[in-house]
């Protein structure tokens, strides 16, 4: 197949949203090994999802974390907040270094996001409110006839929440097309495999009038046409049910509910967590050397 | 009681105000199917673009509120007090308090005046509840001029508030008046005894004080609103110069008003408190004026309550 430049430029533009996404997850676990507590199966999980937001999708201005017209995200899954605040970092909205102080005394790098951080938009933690929070700025916007846009990312297992259901239908009520909500669906919570019956997740968003769209949540060209849809979606707001692998990028963590709520337990497994990812992002990187891209 | 006193509904008093007012165009309105009651139909009639009445969904309504006060609204949500604390408690604290929210609460119905409706309308621990969380401040006005004051500081202030209501109407005692968040009204000055009241019962302490008045007692008579901040130096005078106190809520009297005292004069153990209010129990269905004389709320149990205390200091 021949490559034409423009599509040349997309194939890298999607492999720098791809290694940006392990470099998430490489500051995550080196994040929740320092502080020895953390979240990291959700955090790699929805690395990809927050890659293409930050670094392609979301109209933000780091050097101005509180204006109003920027558009908001709000990590529903409060404690994947490793994956929230490496992405800050990244985008330039408080230094890198600033994260080693994750989990840690006088920190303003919560165990879960608290809106004292640059850039962290709303408060979550206790599941099940994020989704509410994001459709109060949503109708805001609509109220003031702004163009921003709302992005809440909830868990499939928060899915479970009755309040994600209200929210929900008063979205499509109000008909919010300014909001677009992702589901981590990684198939595991705490206590492992989901504890109630979410087959039929696409027919219950779209039967509370959502338009609801169902993608590999680790393809990025996948993510970024989703939004798109979304974007161009009128008269109600999308979900966007990502398809996800819990622990995504380290593989003793894939599919291992065990690492839900726990970091690695030691300095072997730590190196060997950070050695894959480390190796993930220097083939992403011999990728795009080939395709002429520059290596940042 | 002077015929020449008006009654009226603190309710009454908050959906004028609030449409007074209303012209704001930062303000958002929002009410889970109660507003005809709340009386927050009012501004929503006036600016419905401005009101939401969102449907039976409590504790999504504050979360939304938490959403739209991020962006710099300033939402008041109206609701009965017992699905406005208890049932929406942690989104309360998580999405309105912790961020320091705008978002300011209008919990009508609150106490065992609701009536009728029972134990489950009547919401005797949101006191305790509200006081509770970091950056709420919690004010329960006695009557309709002081429900009108407190809504103009709510309006001039910055949330998080919880304003408690009641459903009764009752005699405008503050007529007049000031309201400042943080101190106490002194309605009478006395030097026997000082009675403190928070919410509607102020009429029902007036009655009572004016009652030991024609007994040779001299009380005093505050009505404290403001919750918190609470008036810690008056209450501290109060206990300095009378000895004595006694809180009167319709509240259960763990975590309320009178918890509060205690806590205060505690801290110097300068005088004796006497607690008030619902004494950890359920309510019950019956009319507000049966179910005051029932819990020993009304004007006729205070002055006895009083009485007591100070005779048993002259023994």
């Amino acid at each position: 197949m021949s490559i034409t430049n423009e599509s040349q430029a997309d194939e890298v533009e999607v492999l720098r949203l791809q290694e940006l996404a392990y470099q998430i997850r490489s500051y995550a676990i080196q994040m929740i090994y320092n502080a020895k507590s953390g979240h990291p199966g959700g955090a790699l999980s929805a690395a990809d999802i927050i890659s293409v937001l930050y670094f392609k999708e979301m109209r933000v201005d780091p050097k101005n974390p509180s204006w109003p017209d920027r558009d908001r995200f709000v990590l529903s899954k409060g404690h994947a907040s490793a994956a929230l605040y490496a992405a800050l970092a990244l985008r330039g909205f408080f230094d890198v270094g600033e994260l080693m102080t994750f989990r840690k005394l006088n920190s303003r790098l919560q165990g879960h996001p608290y809106t004292s951080t640059p850039g962290v938009d709303c408060t979550t933690g206790s599941l099940g409110q994020g989704l509410s929070n994001a459709v109060g700025m949503a109708l805001a916007g609509k109220l003031d006839g702004k163009d921003y846009r709302v992005y809440a990312l909830i868990s499939d297992g928060e899915c479970e929440e009755g309040t994600t259901w209200e929210s929900a239908l008063f979205a499509s009520t109000h008909s919010l097309d300014n909001l677009t909500a992702f589901v981590d669906f990684n198939g595991l919570q705490l206590d492992g495999k989901l504890l109630l019956d979410l087959s039929r997740i696409e027919s219950m968003w779209e039967s509370f009038g959502w338009n609801a769209i169902r993608i590999d949540g680790h393809d990025i060209p996948s993510i970024i046409g989703a939004v798109e849809r979304a974007k161009s979606t009128k008269g109600k707001p999308t979900v966007i049910i990502a398809n996800t692998v819990k622990g995504k990028g380290v593989s003793y963590m894939e599919g291992n509910d065990h690492y839900h709520g726990n970091p690695p337990e030691n300095d072997q497994k730590y190196k060997q967590a950070m050695e894959e990812l480390s190796a993930k992002i220097s083939s992403i990187r011999e990728e795009i050397k080939k395709l002429g891209g520059d290596i940042r | 009681m002077s015929s020449a006193v008006k009654v009226n509904a603190l309710r009454d008093a908050f959906g004028n105000e609030l449409a007074r007012l209303g012209a704001r165009k930062d303000v958002v309105v929002l009410d889970a199917d109660t507003s005809s009651s709340t009386r927050s139909s009012v501004f929503g009639k006036a600016y419905p673009e401005r009101f939401f009445d969102v449907g039976l969904i409590e504790n999504s309504m504050m979360g939304i509120a938490a959403g739209l006060a991020s962006t710099g609204k300033k939402v008041f949500v109206a609701g009965f007090a017992t699905f406005m604390s208890g049932m929406v408690y942690n989104v309360i604290r998580q999405s309105i308090c912790y961020p320091a929210l705008d978002v300011n609460i209008v919990a009508t119905h609150a106490g065992i005046t609701v009536g009728e409706d029972g134990a489950t309308h009547q919401m005797l621990e949101d006191i305790g509840l509200m006081t509770g969380l970091p950056n709420m401040k919690v004010v329960a006005p006695a009557d309709a001029p002081e429900t009108i004051r407190v809504i103009d500081a709510v309006m001039e202030g910055k949330g998080p508030f919880y304003v408690r209501l009641s459903r009764e109407k009752v005699p405008d005692v503050t007529e007049g008046y000031e309201f400042r968040l943080g101190k106490g009204l002194v309605i009478r000055d006395g030097s026997d005894i000082a009675v403190i009241s928070t919410g509607i019962l102020l009429s029902e302490a007036l009655d009572a004080v004016k009652a030991l008045e024609k007994k040779g007692i001299s009380a005093s008579l505050v009505d404290m609103a403001s919750l918190k901040p609470i008036d810690s130096e008056l209450i501290r005078k109060l206990a300095r110069e009378t000895g004595l106190i006694l809180t009167v809520e319709e509240h259960s009297v763990y975590n309320g008003l009178g918890s509060r005292v205690a806590e205060v004069v505690g801290e110097e153990a300068s005088a004796r408190v006497r607690r008030i209010g619902i004494d950890d129990v359920f309510g019950e269905s019956g009319t507000a004026s049966e179910l005051l004389a029932k819990y020993r709320l009304n004007s006729e149990a205070i002055a006895e309550e009083a009485e007591k205390l100070v005779e048993a200091r002259r023994k």
